[in-house]
């Protein structure tokens, strides 16, 4: 026997659009309970979070985000195109490491090709290079907006400064600043510019008296260990069952990092520390962002070292698989060379040749693990491509963490979890 | 009309014109201080774009001027002023306008009582005799009462901005003004029993006068005669100029005690659906505020217009002595007025119930111990 349950839908967003309607005038008050509509556009909640919130007082009973406001259908878009077609999408996701996205979103077709352990060593160290540069950017932001959103607006423009010159950066390498677009299936747009190895050597030296700019501002600051310290703790557990990622479940001390669970590039041969928290509180994701940035500071340094080809590649190596069929031939040869006519019109008309099956690829991104899950019949379009955004995921505590939180806490929290709508809502 | 009276109206209303004029002044270029100090801190460059038609065209010092920013405080007052004055639909409308009027007028009373020079001789002007006039406004026994009563008004008209509004987030905030303002002015009104219990006046005049002779209550260096209980008394001063400035923070809602505005928390908390030149109140009122507390904190710790060097500590004999004086006032708040600025582009923001904790329990009974402390010093200076 069939049995129904009627699954009601009581919550305060419902309720708030229904007094919306009513017009204005004091809407609500639920008993002795205010609510509090935080977001779309609030000053920090990150871009278009929505956060319902039930006050009483100033303490939060209950909170409910509201998310899809950004939302493009970016995994529909995806099954209408061919798989290099989408990589300017993938910049669009977590759009404060680019680059990051385009490295995970290449790896997962070339896994789906089966070529992703052929990659030339040098197109490797290049894509690790991004990866981490992506996550500076990604977290001196995320470190700046929590500041900020705490009070401490100074700090915020100082890491501003850094991102700026990894956006130049990002500039000479790939010709855009922020919409990178640098990976295709099986390599890069392009090799290293002459001289932006030194380039990026100099900046680094510089990122590092930046961060300790930064924590000299706030990691003994009495006000700001106050707001930050035993505020919005996630524990080992909670994060565990939220499926959490990234550097807010290694603040819980939850030690995973994709980059050493399931190493992909040369992340296996390079030596660094995943940073873990204790408590699971605000500081300690805060700390755990600020030493992440120093171990990718490290991790680029030995990836300038071993960089196979030397600095502006004297040595010659690829940088892409020499697969006429996954990678465009070099356009001398195709106004010369038959073969490479052929490949060149099959790669642009139909996109790569992918086999049926489907894979699912993982990667540590700044926010947490980046997934894409590809099923593909065949040919050169996704038949579903499913990204596994890790905002979205992270976001999903939120009216566990909130409740019974300050207003003032909302915002440390917002900030410690470091959020991207881009990515949440795809 | 008796001509001493008459010579006394003229003169008030020349005093209140000037002081008015020169505290607007001031609120105006403290903004630019307060733009450009922050760029400073920030590694920005701040406002430097506005130039003046004539002196702008001037070889190097129209655009050295251009670059300090030195006009930009007209353009912006031009803009306040200009500015469409919209009213949202659901306000309450008349608390609406009255707000920011309520909250901009007790931080003007207080310069009132303040004391910005000795007295100076202006002798006869258009056959009126002048005389010797002190520099301030009312020169009242009870000076320090009545400013804390007037600061303490200051209070309804974030408040009222926060009812008037009818909206959730300025309402937060007025809620949070109320609670932190009333607070703080405990804590602020406990620091400075101690200044009266050494002096014995409570008129502000006389206050600067005893600093002239035993030395800058919370500096006693460089005092005409040197004086030995002054120096026991200097830890009970410091605590209570600390005090007293950390409340002056808390008074006047800036940062790290910002919470009525807490621009990422409440939006822009009390003032947020104000605009234009109802806005410009506001900030009006939190900068003169701001000077206001800095004069406080000048003339009660240290020696208000006096300067224990060439015999500017004395009443002045001369017009340049006065005018020095004056300027000497001006200097001195003007660092305890930076101070303001640049704290507040340092520190990250307290929450709430820390806010509350931190006056209740933490500087109330700080200041109240002070008190007892200095009651025993000063039995202690008289006994031996």
């Amino acid at each position: 026997m069939a049995t129904t349950r009627e699954i009601e839908i009581g919550d305060s967003v419902a309720s708030v659009a229904a007094s919306l309607a009513e017009g204005h005038g004091i809407r609500e008050i639920d008993g002795d309970r205010m609510v509090l509509n935080m977001g779309p556009s609030h000053p920090s909640t990150h871009g278009v979070l929505r956060i319902v919130l039930e006050l009483d007082g100033e303490v939060i009973t209950k909170a409910t985000p509201d998310i899809g406001y950004l939302h493009r259908g970016d995994e529909k878009i995806a099954e209408n195109m061919t798989y290099t077609q989408f990589i300017p999408y993938t910049d669009r996701l977590d759009y404060l490491a680019p680059l990051a996205n385009n490295v995970a979103y290449s790896l997962a077709v070339e896994k789906l090709l089966d070529v992703h352990d052929k990659l030339p060593l040098r197109c490797q160290y290049i894509r690790v290079i991004c990866c981490e540069l992506a996550r500076i950017s990604a977290h001196l932001l995320g470190l700046g907006a929590f500041a900020m959103d705490v009070g401490a607006l100074t700090v915020f423009l100082h890491t501003f400064t850094e991102r700026e010159k990894i956006y130049s950066l990002c500039e000479s390498l790939t010709g855009a600043r922020f919409t990178t677009s640098y990976t295709r299936i099986g390599g890069v747009a392009r090799d290293t510019p002459a001289g932006w190895i030194d380039a990026l050597e100099k900046f680094l030296l510089e990122v590092e008296v930046n961060f300790d700019e930064s924590e000299k501002l706030l990691t003994r600051n009495r006000i700001w260990v106050d707001r930050t310290r035993n505020v919005g703790v996630i524990s080992r557990e909670d994060a565990i069952d939220y499926g959490i990622t990234g550097p807010n479940l290694r603040g819980s001390g939850v030690d995973y990092d994709v980059r050493k669970a399931h190493p992909y590039l040369i992340y296996d041969q390079l030596e660094f520390d995943v940073p873990l928290g204790s408590v699971g509180d605000c500081y300690d994701r805060y700390l755990v962002r600020m030493e992440e940035m120093r171990q990718s500071v490290r991790i680029i340094r030995q990836c300038i070292k071993g960089l196979p080809g030397g600095r502006d590649n004297q040595g010659g190596e690829a940088v892409n698989l020499d697969d006429g069929k996954i990678v465009l031939p070099p356009k001398a040869k195709v106004l010369t060379s038959m073969e490479e006519l052929i490949h060149q019109f099959m790669l642009v008309t139909q996109g790569v040749n992918a086999p049926k099956g489907e894979i699912y690829f993982g990667a540590e991104n700044p926010k947490g693990e980046l997934g894409f899950y590809i099923n593909s019949l065949g040919g050169g379009t996704p038949n579903r491509l499913k990204i596994r955004a890790p905002s979205f995921v992270n976001l999903s505590i939120l009216p566990e963490l909130l409740k019974g939180c300050l207003i003032s806490d909302v915002v440390a929290i917002l900030g410690s979890i470091d959020f991207v709508m881009g990515e949440c809502d795809r | 009309m008796d001509a001493g009276l008459l010579s006394f109206l003229i003169f008030s209303a020349v005093k209140i014109g000037v002081v008015f004029g020169a505290v607007m002044t001031m609120f105006a270029y403290a903004v630019l201080a307060e733009r450009k100090i922050s760029a400073a801190i920030q590694d920005r460059v701040g406002p430097n774009r506005v130039s003046f038609p004539l002196i702008g065209s001037i070889p190097v010092i129209g655009p050295f001027l251009t670059r300090l920013g030195i006009w930009q405080p007209l353009v912006d007052g031009v803009k306040a002023f200009t500015k469409e004055d919209y009213t949202p639909e659901h306000v309450r409308k008349g608390w609406f306008w009255l707000a920011p009027m309520v909250a901009m007028v007790p931080s003007v009373l207080v310069l009132a009582v303040i004391p910005f020079g000795s007295s100076m001789d202006f002798g006869k002007v258009f056959g009126l005799d002048f005389g010797r006039q002190a520099m301030v406004i009312a020169d009242l026994n009870v000076g320090i009462l009545y400013t804390f009563g007037i600061v303490s008004l200051s209070v309804y008209g974030i408040v009222l901005a926060g009812y008037a509004s009818n909206s959730k987030f300025p309402f937060l905030g007025g809620i949070r003004a109320s609670a932190q303002m009333i607070s703080y002015e405990i804590a602020m009104g406990m620091s400075v029993v101690p200044v009266f219990m050494i002096i014995g006046e409570l008129n502000l005049s006389d206050i600067i006068a005893y600093q002239a002779e035993n030395g800058w209550l919370a500096f006693p260096l460089f005092a005409s005669k040197m004086n030995t209980d002054a120096f026991v008394l200097l830890p009970c001063m410091v605590v209570s100029f600390l005090i007293f400035t950390v409340s002056a923070f808390a008074e006047t809602n800036r940062l790290p005690f910002d919470l009525p505005e807490a621009e990422t928390e409440l939006v822009s908390g009390y003032n947020t659906e104000y605009g234009s030149m109802k806005f410009a109140f506001f900030f009006m009122g939190e900068y003169i505020a701001m000077i206001a507390g800095s004069a406080m904190i000048v003339v009660l710790f240290f020696g208000g217009w006096t300067l224990p060097f060439w015999g500017l500590d004395q009443t002045a004999d001369t017009l340049v002595k006065g005018v020095l004086q004056i300027l000497i006032f001006v200097g001195k708040l003007s660092v305890f007025l930076g101070m303001m600025i640049w704290v507040r582009w340092m520190l990250p923001r307290f929450r709430y119930d820390q806010l509350m904790d931190l006056g209740w329990r933490r500087i109330l009974p700080l200041a109240l111990a002070n008190i007892v402390l200095t009651a025993v010093l000063i039995y202690w200076n008289h006994a031996s």
